[in-house]
């Protein structure tokens, strides 16, 4: 359907209301994120208007730094297994009835309505020595006494997966839905077992969709901030984990901000960088 | 035996028969057209020869063996799908070349064959373009050039060429059979367009809920449909009933025609004249008399419509060959004998 481009003032009307709300809501706020990270910290009153780079420069230490390629790689890690998971998933769902395809987008959309600290709680006491799945290896015979899961990288792992995996199937399952049967058919009759045809035609054929949906999981899990907490060491902790402690318990909201700000520049370098990947690979 | 058999296929979907216990036997090079209405279970009995769907009874044997558990992959088989089903994210070449690389043939060996290809469906120099830029047409080609790279056992079309306008369809069908032809390969195309069976066809099988209706040389299907549903579907005609009276004559409409028997056992049936066979002369002289109720003037032939008492028939003829008649002229009406076939109403 071709429209025609809006023309006069009013034309634009509709798109006051988001635009006030991005606004309010997004810019004045980042701006004065950006404003207060050059500030110069005060412990007596919080913190007072400055021009200097000692936040910027503080972050530049190898605690940090490590902090935030903890934080990139655990993002990553999440967003890869939440595709390699959810992609065939998907996959075989759109292949099922009516019926079943809906009663699993609902059970989905029900784990969307749990909360972060419910997710987290739950995984920790799933995980732990108490009361944990371990009881069960124990129980069948697998395993000769229960032992804690967490806290762990691997636990920290699960709970986000398990927390973004809805998200990732959601976004998948449209373009999956969509997919041309007899594409697969067609790879079948010149010779394709049906692994080999779905890895040759569908997963280029959707190698966007893939694309998009790694950097959507991959910034979703990078503002995680409860679950490292409930289920990690405090070297599993997160770079959001520290801003909130700057910010909160340390009153030292020029830091925080200064990090915030860095977080977001290289997440968005990372996403940026992707797509080019992507553009450059995709003109081959 | 060389060739393809299928013996008596059933497939079953829930409680609804696409396809009802079909036989049908094709002799190697043949090239068959399945015709019939959409839902008759003709895509459905060319999924089960590809192995796409598997028939709740009956075998598919190609060459002496039967591959009715053979999956697809490893039947040898080209098929060209109604949308046809190119690698979006492929060249032209790289297309065509799938089957090849699957096979683990070497890249010198691919490029020898994809201009092979290319040249046999004279779009020589397209390896490199991307599918996106091709025409209907091109691309047309290009799923007939990627299914044929093996030089299959069975080549499958599925309403290959239903997505292309009339004119460059008339033309892909004269090509289609050209190329048939010139590989001797076992065909065999899905279609509801009955001038493109006629076109391309040895053997038309015409199927209807899922049972074949006739299967025989075009020609035949044409002058000898099998029954009423077959006349209607294989071009134009003309149905009139008929019955036998008290004088044992066969009498069509209101016109005894006496040369024409019915077969035994039958006492009403139709009769099926196709349009060019139904002549017209002057009021009184032919065995019925009409009012002409519409003519069509296409030029190269005339379709005139005579009503009978409520009845429609309709005559085409060449405009050298058509007496000039007009609309609400009286007219006589030949049906010659020879060419009525009586079939079942």
């Amino acid at each position: 359907m071709r429209r025609e481009p809006p023309r006069t003032l009013a034309d634009y009307a509709p798109l006051a209301f988001p635009a006030l709300m991005l606004i309010v809501f997004f810019i004045v706020p980042f701006s004065t994120m950006i404003a207060v990270s050059f500030f110069k910290r005060n412990p007596a009153s919080f913190y007072t208007p400055d021009f200097v780079f000692d936040n910027y420069e503080r972050f530049l230490s190898v605690f940090f730094g490590s902090v935030l390629a903890f934080s990139l790689m655990l993002a990553i890690l999440v967003a890869v297994c939440c595709v390699a998971i959810a992609f065939p998933f998907t996959y075989l769902l759109t292949k099922c009835g009516r019926r079943t395809q809906t009663v699993w987008l609902v059970g989905l959309l029900s784990v969307l309505s749990l909360s972060e600290v419910i997710i987290g709680f739950s995984w920790s006491t799933l995980l732990s020595r108490t009361a944990g799945i371990t009881n069960l290896l124990v129980a069948i015979g697998l395993m000769d006494q229960p032992v804690a899961l967490l806290p762990s990288f691997g636990a920290v792992l699960t709970g986000m997966v398990y927390q973004a995996l809805p998200y990732t199937i959601l976004v998948l399952y449209p373009a999956l839905v969509r997919l041309d049967p007899t594409l697969i058919e067609a790879a079948r009759t010149l010779g394709a077992s049906p692994p080999r045809a779905f890895f040759n035609v569908v997963t280029p054929a959707l190698r966007n969709t893939i694309v998009a949906t790694l950097i959507m999981v991959f910034v979703f899990a990078l503002g995680s901030y409860l679950l490292p907490q409930i289920l990690g060491r405090p070297s599993n902790w997160t770079l959001s984990v520290l801003i909130t402690d700057q910010a909160i318990y340390q009153s030292n909201m020029p830091f925080a901000a200064a990090m915030a700000v860095f977080l977001v520049l290289i997440s968005l370098a990372l996403v940026g960088l992707t797509l080019l990947v992507g553009r450059r690979e995709h003109a081959l | 035996m060389s060739g393809l058999s299928l013996n008596a296929i059933t497939k079953t979907f829930g409680d609804f028969n696409a396809v009802d216990d079909v036989s049908l036997t094709v002799p190697h090079g043949t090239f068959v057209c399945l015709l019939g209405p959409s839902g008759c279970g003709k895509t459905t009995l060319l999924r089960m020869v590809a192995g796409l769907e598997e028939p709740t009874a009956g075998s598919v044997v190609l060459d002496g063996a039967d591959i009715t558990a053979v999956p697809t992959h490893k039947r040898n088989l080209g098929m060209v799908f109604q949308s046809l089903a190119l690698f979006p994210h492929l060249s032209v070449g790289d297309n065509i070349s799938y089957a090849l690389r699957i096979r683990g043939a070497s890249k010198a060996e691919q490029a020898k064959r994809v201009e092979e290809l290319l040249a046999l469906i004279d779009l020589p120099g397209f390896a490199a373009r991307p599918v996106a830029k091709l025409s209907g047409g091109q691309r047309q080609r290009v799923a007939i050039a990627r299914a044929l790279a093996l030089s299959p056992k069975l080549f499958l079309l599925d309403e290959p060429l239903s997505a292309l306008d009339a004119k460059l369809r008339e033309a892909m069908q004269v090509e289609l059979r050209q190329l048939q032809q010139r590989l001797g390969i076992t065909t065999i195309v899905v279609t509801h367009d009955q001038r493109e069976a006629m076109t391309m066809a040895d053997l038309v099988v015409v199927m209807g809920k899922g049972k074949i209706l006739q299967a025989a040389r075009p020609i035949d299907i044409y002058r000898k449909p099998a029954d009423a549903f077959v006349a209607d579907f294989i071009g134009m005609t003309n149905l009139l009933p008929a019955e036998i009276d008290k004088a044992g004559r066969t009498v069509v409409l209101d016109a005894a025609i006496p040369e024409l028997a019915m077969p035994s056992g039958m006492s009403k049936a139709s009769v099926s004249i196709r349009p060019e066979d139904v002549h017209l002369t002057a009021p009184g002289n032919g065995v019925l008399d009409g009012t002409v109720s519409f003519v069509r003037d296409l030029g190269g032939t005339i379709e005139t419509f005579i009503d009978i008492g409520g009845t429609a028939i309709i005559a085409v003829a060449t405009p050298r060959e058509r007496p000039n008649v007009e609309v609400g002229q009286e007219v006589g009406i030949e049906l010659p004998a020879e060419c009525c076939v009586v079939v079942k109403s």
